[in-house]
C-alpha cells in the first residue's frame, strides 16, 4: 500500500510539471489553434534565469525565502518576454498564412532557442540549487514525500485556479473567449485581438517559467536540452486531456504522470514511453478530441 | 634517445630537400622504388588524421579532452618533424555523441581523405561510423568507446582502442561488489543505450553466474526524462544493498540524487561514463561515496607528467575524461604511421599489431580484434569531492 501511494505522489508530481506546462500549449491552441513547439524552451529558459537570479542572491547573502520569491518572479518576467516576442517575430507576422507555416516557424523558433542557449551559456548540465525548503513537519513522511513535491502539487493546484478565474471572470478572459470562439467577430466587437494573444503568450510563458524553477529545484540539475522532452510529454497530456481545455490539460497531466509513473513501478521503465503513447492512442480512438475536449468547435 | 636524434636528423634533411628539390635521403622510409622528384612532392603532403567525437551538446565534456590531447601531441610532433618528413594534419569533426549525426561525421572525413581516425567518443556513434571507415579501409581508433561488441563481433577489422572494453569493465564492477563490499542483493539499471545496456548486461549475466548474488532489478531507464522517482520507488523495493549503473553522467547524477534526498543509502556504483568531474559538480554532496571504475590510474608514468605539463601549459587546468587514453591512440596512430612507413591500411594494421608504443596508458600493442593489450580498469570512490583510486 505504501508503495501504491509512493508511486501516486511521485506520478502526481511529474503530471504537475506537466500540468504547468500543458497550460500554456493549451492556452495558445485554444486561441489561435497553433501548437506553439517553443513552449518547452520557454520553460527552459525559465529554469536558466532562476539559476542564475539565485546564484547572484546566494552569494549576496539573500535569505532562501527570498531568493526562491525573487529568482521564480525574475524567471517568469523574462520568460513572458520571451514568451511575449517570439510571438511578434515568428507567429504574428504568419497569421494568415497557413497554419503550416506557423508550425514550421514554431519548430524553428524551438531550435534557434535552444542553440543560442547551448551557444551563450553551456552544454554542460548545470547543478541546481534546491530552492524549496525542507520543511519541517514533512521529515517524518520524507521517504513517501518531499516537501518540494508538496510545493509542487499546490503552487499547480493554485496556478490553475488562478488561471480559470482570469478566463471565466475577467474582462480581458471574456475577450479570450471571444477570440477563442471567432477571432474575426470579435475584432468587429472591438476587442484588440492582437493585445489578447499577447496576454495569451505572456501568461502561458509565465506559468511554464514556474514549472521551470520548480522542476529544476525539484531534480537539482538543468541543461540546454530539458524543455524538448518535457514540453513534448506536456504537448502529448495537453492533447490528452483536450487541447484548448484549462481542466483539460491539467487532468491530461496528471492521468499521465501517474500512468508512467504506475507503468513503471508495476512492469517496467524499459517501456515507459511505449506505454504512455499506447495509451494516449487509446484513449484518442474512443475520445478523438481527448478527455475534456469538446468536439462541436466547428464553425458553420 | 636515438629516436629523437633521428627525428632531428630527419628535420633538417626535410629542410635541405624542401629548399633544393633534392630527394634521395630519407633514409627511413623513402629509399624505395619511386622516382626522386615524385617522392619529394609527395613527402610534402601532410598526413591527415580525422578527430571526430563530441566536441559540442550534453556529453562534450567526453569529447574535448580527446581534442585537445590530439592537438596536443600533433604540435609536438610537427614542432620536430611531422612523421617521417611529412607534417600532420588535424580535421576535426563533431558528432555530439550521436550516431545519426556519427554518420555523417564519417562520410565528412572520409570525403576530406583523412588517413586515420582518431575517434569516435561514443560507443553507439562509433559503431554507426565504423561501416562507413571499413568501407574507405580507413584506420579508427577510439580513446573511449567500450562497448564490448566494436572488437569482439569482428565486424570491423579497422577498428582499435586504448581503452578497455565494458565487460572487463562490468567484471570489475560485479567482483568490487561481491569481493570487496561482500554484497548479496544488487539492482542494475541501464540507460537503453549502446554502451549503458551493453555494460548492463555483462553485469547481469557475472551476477545471475555467481551463486552468492542476487540479481533483484533489471531495468532500463529513459535518458532525459523528467524525474526518476518511480524507478528510485522500485530499487527501494528491491531492497537492492547496490545499485550498478550503465550509462552516462547526467542520468547517473539524477538518479543518486533522488535516492539520498529519499533517505536511501544503497550504494551506488557506475562505469567510466560517471566517472567524470561534471558527475560530481551535479550531484555535489550527493555523488559523495559513489563508486565508479575508469581507466587505471598511470599518473607515476613519465609519458603521463609530460602530457599532463603540456595539457597544463596550454589551457591552465587540469584533464577532463579520455584525455590521455586519446593521448596515447594519438601517439599508437602516429607511431604506426611512421614505423610502417605508408598511408596502406594492411600497412597502418600490421604495425598496430606488431609495433610497441610507450604511451601514457602504458607500454601498448593490439591484438588481432583490436583492443590494446596492457591497459586496465580501477575502480574509484568520490570522497570530499574528488573521485580516489580505491586500493
Amino acid at each position: 500500500m505504501e508503495y501504491f501511494l509512493e508511486l501516486f505522489l511521485g506520478g502526481l508530481t511529474r503530471g504537475s510539471i506537466y500540468a504547468l506546462i500543458a497550460l500554456g500549449y493549451t492556452m495558445v491552441y485554444g486561441i489561435i489553434q497553433l501548437i506553439n513547439f517553443a513552449h518547452g524552451e520557454i520553460y527552459m529558459i525559465g529554469a536558466f534565469t532562476a539559476l542564475i537570479i539565485a546564484s547572484v542572491l546566494t552569494v549576496a547573502g539573500f535569505n532562501q525565502i527570498a531568493i526562491i520569491l525573487i529568482a521564480a518572479m525574475v524567471a517568469i518576467i523574462y520568460s513572458s518576454a520571451y514568451g511575449y516576442t517570439v510571438e511578434k517575430i515568428a507567429y504574428k507576422p504568419l497569421r494568415h498564412a497557413p497554419r503550416l507555416s506557423a508550425l514550421i516557424s514554431a519548430i524553428g523558433m524551438s531550435l534557434f532557442l535552444q542553440n543560442y542557449v547551448l551557444l551563450a551559456q553551456t552544454s554542460d548540465f548545470l547543478p541546481f540549487p534546491s530552492l524549496i525548503p525542507e520543511f519541517e513537519f514533512i521529515k517524518p513522511y520524507s521517504h513517501i514525500i518531499r516537501s518540494s513535491e508538496i510545493v509542487i502539487f499546490i503552487v499547480t493546484a493554485i496556478v490553475m485556479v488562478l488561471l480559470t478565474f482570469l478566463i471565466k471572470f475577467t474582462k480581458i478572459g471574456k475577450a479570450m473567449r471571444a477570440t477563442a470562439q471567432d477571432r474575426e467577430m470579435a475584432m468587429l466587437t472591438g476587442v484588440d485581438v492582437n493585445r489578447v494573444i499577447s496576454v495569451t503568450f505572456i501568461v502561458g510563458s509565465g506559468t511554464a517559467a514556474i514549472g521551470g524553477v520548480l522542476i529544476a529545484s525539484h531534480i537539482g540539475q538543468i541543461n540546454f536540452y530539458i524543455g524538448f522532452l518535457a514540453g513534448l510529454k506536456a504537448f502529448i497530456a495537453a492533447v490528452l486531456g483536450g487541447i484548448g481545455s484549462i481542466p483539460g490539460a491539467v487532468l491530461g497531466s496528471l492521468i499521465l504522470g501517474c500512468t508512467e509513473s504506475f507503468f513503471t513501478g508495476y512492469v517496467s521503465s524499459d517501456y515507459e514511453d511505449v506505454f504512455a503513447f499506447l495509451f494516449l492512442v487509446t484513449v484518442l480512438i474512443f475520445r478523438p478530441a481527448g478527455i475534456l475536449g469538446r468536439s462541436d468547435t466547428e464553425k458553420v | 634517445m636515438k629516436k629523437h636524434l633521428g627525428s632531428l636528423f630527419i628535420n633538417a634533411i626535410t629542410f635541405i630537400a624542401v629548399t633544393f628539390l633534392v630527394g634521395t635521403f630519407f633514409y627511413s622510409c623513402t629509399a624505395q622504388d619511386e622516382p626522386a622528384a615524385d617522392k619529394t612532392a609527395k613527402v610534402l603532403e601532410p598526413i591527415r588524421i580525422g578527430v571526430a567525437g563530441s566536441h559540442s551538446g550534453d556529453l562534450a565534456s567526453f569529447g574535448i579532452p580527446a581534442k585537445r590531447a590530439a592537438e596536443l601531441v600533433v604540435a609536438k610532433r610537427n614542432a620536430m618533424a611531422g612523421i617521417n618528413g611529412r607534417k600532420i594534419e588535424l580535421v576535426v569533426e563533431d558528432d555530439v555523441c550521436k550516431p545519426e549525426i556519427a554518420t555523417n561525421t564519417a562520410t565528412k572525413l572520409v570525403t576530406d581523405k583523412v588517413h586515420v581516425v582518431l575517434g569516435h567518443i561514443c560507443s553507439g556513434a562509433t559503431k554507426a561510423a565504423l561501416g562507413i571507415y571499413k568501407a574507405e579501409n580507413i584506420v579508427v581508433m577510439s580513446p573511449s568507446a567500450t562497448n564490448p561488441a566494436l572488437t569482439q563481433s569482428g565486424d570491423y577489422p579497422n577498428f582499435f582502442r586504448t581503452i578497455a572494453s565494458d565487460d572487463e569493465q562490468a567484471r570489475l564492477e560485479v567482483d568490487f561488489a561481491l569481493n570487496t563490499l561482500k554484497l548479496k542483493k544488487i539492482a542494475v539499471l541501464h540507460d537503453k543505450g549502446d554502451y549503458g545496456k551493453g555494460l548492463a548486461e555483462y553485469a547481469k549475466s557475472f551476477l545471475e553466474d555467481d551463486p552468492r548474488a542476487q540479481l533483484v532489478l533489471y531495468e532500463g531507464i529513459t535518458p532525459g526524462a523528467v524525474d526518476y522517482s518511480a524507478v528510485v520507488q522500485k530499487i527501494k523495493r528491491s531492497r537492492a544493498q547496490a545499485v550498478i549503473f550503465g550509462g552516462y553522467h547526467p542520468e547517473a547524477s539524477k538518479i543518486i540524487t533522488q535516492m539520498r534526498k529519499r533517505g536511501m543509502k544503497t550504494i551506488f556504483i557506475s562505469d567510466d561514463g560517471v566517472k567524470d568531474d561534471t558527475f560530481i559538480k551535479v550531484a555535489g554532496k550527493y555523488a559523495e561515496g559513489a563508486y565508479a571504475t575508469g581507466p587505471q590510474d598511470t599518473s607515476s608514468n613519465p609519458l603521463t607528467i609530460e602530457a599532463t605539463q603540456a595539457h597544463k601549459e596550454r589551457y591552465g587546468e587540469d584533464f577532463g575524461a579520455f584525455f590521455l587514453n586519446s593521448y596515447s591512440a594519438t601517439l599508437a596512430l602516429i607511431n604506426a604511421l611512421e614505423k610502417s612507413c605508408s598511408t596502406d591500411y594492411d600497412d597502418i594494421v600490421n604495425a598496430l599489431r606488431t609495433e610497441y608504443v610507450a604511451t601514457p596508458v602504458g607500454i601498448i600493442r593490439f591484438d588481432e580484434r583490436g583492443d590494446a593489450i596492457g591497459v586496465g580498469f580501477s575502480v574509484y570512490q568520490v570522497i570530499n569531492g574528488v573521485y580516489v583510486e580505491v586500493k
